[in-house]
C-alpha cells in the first residue's frame, strides 16, 4: 500500500493495539507502521503464521481458534494491551469493533478508543431504536414497526399493516445474519422462528424487527467521519449492491445509479445521522435505495470502519485508518472539512472469499500458491499468503482486490486483468465467479439490484 | 447402503438424528458450521441410519463420512 506523505505526521498515539485478525488487521497495522506508531497484534493460535502477526511490532496470543475464547474476549484483549503498554485500540470490523461494553472498558481502562463513543454505538447498536432515533432527526426510514416484534401473531399484524414483502430481522443483528424475506404468512412464519433462533445464537438477544422489504433495490452506503471538533462529514457513496445470501461480494464507488441529485440528498441524510447522535471517527450509514421510486431509506448504521473502506479511498486519494487515527489523537483531518474530497475516477472491490465459485459454499484448506495481481490502480488487501492455512473458524474473506480506474469502464477492465492475474490454489475461492461477474451485461450496464446474483444463478 | 460426507472442512454444531432413526429424502440429518455460515446436511433418500460418525463439537474434514443410511 502507498499513501501520500503528507500523511506522515507526529500523532499523539505512541501505540495501537489492533483487536482483529487478517487482512483488516494487517491494513491498519500498515498504516499505523507507515506513521511511525509501534503496532501491537493479537492472534489466536490458528492465525500464529498470518502476515499480520509478523509485520505488527509485537505480537501477543490471546487464546484458541474459538473467537469466543480469543477474538471476543474481552479480557484477553485488555490484558495484552495492558502487558504491550498499548496507548490504544482499533477493533476493525466484526468481532467486538461494535461492542459498546468493550469500547468502555478500553476508555476506562485509561486506553484511546479508535471509534466513536459507547453511547453512539449503543444508540446505533439496536436496530428498532436506531431506526426511531433516525426518523426523529428527519432521516427518511422503510415503513417497519417501531417495537421488538414478540412472537409470530404480532409478526403477522405487522406485516399485514406494513404491507408484503417484508424484511425480519434481528434487532442486534449484523452480517446478513438471521435476516430473510417473506411474500406471505406461511413464509413469515418460517422466517420469523428462524430469525429469532439465530438472532439468539449470534447475537444473544432475540429481539426481531419487520421492515417493508423492496425486492428491486440497491444497497447504497455512505461513508462519513465525525471530526475531533464534532464536525460530520460525508466522503460519498458507495453502491454494494452485489449480494449473496444478503453479505455483499463487490463495491464500487461513485454508485452507478445514483444522480447528483440524489448523491447530495443521501449525503445530507447521511450527515443528519451522524450529528443526531454525536458521531466520531469513521462510520457508515447504510441506505435502501428503491430504484422504481427513487426512494433512499435509512438502514442502518455500522460504527466502525466498513470492510469496503478502500473503494473510498481509492476514488478520496485518503487514508482512511490515518484519518480515523488522527480524529482518536484529537486532530484535525488532513483534509478541508468544509471542502471534502469527491469521487476522482472509479473504484471497484471484490472480495475474495474461500468459497466455491457456483454455490458459494465455504471451502477452507491449505494455499499451496498464493500470486496477487499488479498493475496501476491496483491494490489488493490480503490476509493470507502461500504456506498459510485457511481454517473453518472465521469469515471466509482472503482478501480484497482494489481497482482504480479514470472512468467505470475503465477499471472494470483493470478488474477483469487483475482478476486474471490473481492465482490461488488450494483453498476454494470465488475468482471464477468475478469473471463471470464483469462480464454480466447488468453490472456491465451498472443497472443491477440486490437480486443480481440470484438471477446469475437461476 | 450410502455414506453421506462432508464437502467441507466444518465443526459439527448439531447432530439432528441417531442410529435406528427413519428419514426420508430432504431431511436434515446433521448442522455444519464452517467460516460463519450454517450448511445442512441433507438425506438424498429414504432410509434408516445405521451410523453417525459425528458428534457435536468434533471438526471434520472434507470427505468424512458423516452417517451411514441403509
Amino acid at each position: 500500500m502507498k499513501f501520500s506523505p503528507a500523511l506522515v505526521l507526529c500523532l499523539v498515539l505512541e501505540s495501537l493495539l489492533v483487536a482483529n485478525r487478517g487482512e483488516i488487521a494487517r491494513r491498519i497495522i500498515a498504516t499505523a507502521n507507515q506513521l511511525g506508531v509501534r503496532t501491537i497484534a493479537v492472534y489466536s493460535e490458528a492465525d500464529a503464521d498470518l502476515p499480520f502477526v509478523r509485520e505488527a511490532t509485537e505480537a501477543v496470543l490471546i487464546g484458541p481458534a474459538a473467537p469466543a475464547d480469543s477474538y471476543l474476549k474481552v479480557d484477553a484483549v485488555l490484558a495484552a494491551a495492558k502487558a504491550t503498554g498499548a496507548a490504544a485500540i482499533h477493533p476493525g470490523y466484526g468481532f467486538l469493533s461494535e461492542n459498546a461494553d468493550f469500547a468502555q472498558s478500553v476508555t476506562d481502562a485509561g486506553l484511546i478508543w479508535v471509534g466513536p463513543s459507547p453511547e453512539a454505538m449503543r444508540s446505533m447498536g439496536d436496530k428498532i431504536a436506531a431506526r426511531n432515533r433516525m426518523q426523529a432527526a428527519g432521516v427518511p426510514v422503510a415503513p417497519g414497526t417501531p417495537d421488538p416484534v414478540p412472537d409470530v401473531a404480532a409478526a403477522l399484524v405487522a406485516a399485514s399493516e406494513i404491507g408484503y414483502p417484508v424484511m425480519v430481522k434481528a434487532a442486534a443483528g449484523g452480517g446478513g445474519i438471521g435476516m430473510a424475506a417473506a411474500y406471505d404468512d406461511e413464509e413469515l412464519t418460517a422466517a420469523f422462528e428462524t430469525a429469532r433462533t439465530r438472532a439468539e445464537r449470534f447475537f444473544s438477544s432475540p429481539s426481531i424487527l419487520l421492515e417493508k422489504y423492496v425486492p428491486s433495490a440497491r444497497h447504497i452506503e455512505v461513508q462519513i467521519l465525525g471530526l475531533a471538533d464534532g464536525t460530520v462529514v460525508a466522503l460519498g457513496e458507495r453502491d454494494c449492491s452485489v449480494q449473496r445470501r444478503h453479505q455483499k461480494v463487490a463495491e464500487e464507488s461513485p454508485s452507478p445509479a445514483v444522480t447528483p441529485q440524489i448523491r447530495a440528498a443521501i449525503l445530507d441524510a447521511a450527515v443528519k445521522a451522524g450529528e443526531a447522535v454525536g458521531y466520531r471517527n469513521a462510520g457508515t450509514v447504510e441506505m435502501l435505495f428503491d430504484t422504481s421510486t427513487g426512494d433512499a431509506w435509512f438502514l442502518e448504521m455500522n460504527t466502525r470502519l466498513q470492510v469496503e473502506h478502500p473503494v473510498t479511498e481509492a476514488v478520496t486519494g485518503l487514508d482512511l485508518v490515518a484519518e480515523q487515527l488522527r480524529i482518536a489523537s484529537g486532530e484535525a483531518p488532513s483534509f478541508d472539512p468544509a471542502n471534502p474530497p469527491t469521487a476522482d475516477g472509479h473504484a471497484i472491490e471484490l472480495r475474495v472469499y474461500a468459497e466455491d465459485p457456483k454455490r458459494f459454499l465455504p471451502g477452507p484448506g491449505a494455499i499451496t500458491e498464493w500470486v496477487e495481481p499488479v498493475g496501476d490502480g491496483v491494490r489488493v488487501d490480503a490476509g493470507y499468503e502461500s504456506g498459510n492455512k485457511v481454517t473453518p473458524f472465521y469469515d471466509p474473506l482472503l482478501a480484497k482486490l482494489i481497482v482504480h480506474g479514470q472512468d467505470r469502464a475503465d477499471a472494470i477492465a483493470k478488474a477483469r486483468s487483475a482478476v486474471e492475474g490473481f492465482t490461488i490454489v488450494g483453498p476454494k475461492n470465488n475468482l471464477p465467479f468475478f469473471t463471470e461477474l464483469l462480464s454480466n451485461d447488468e453490472f456491465v450496464q451498472g443497472d443491477y439490484d440486490t437480486g443480481l446474483i440470484s438471477r446469475m444463478r437461476s | 447402503m450410502a455414506e453421506v460426507r462432508a464437502e467441507m472442512t466444518a465443526n459439527v454444531w448439531k447432530v439432528l438424528v441417531k442410529a435406528g432413526d427413519t428419514v426420508a429424502d430432504g431431511d436434515t440429518l446433521v448442522i455444519l458450521e464452517s467460516m460463519k455460515m450454517e450448511i445442512p446436511v441433507i438425506a438424498e433418500e429414504d432410509g434408516t441410519i445405521t451410523e453417525v460418525k459425528v458428534a457435536e463439537g468434533d471438526t471434520i474434514n472434507e470427505d468424512d463420512v458423516i452417517a451411514v443410511i441403509g
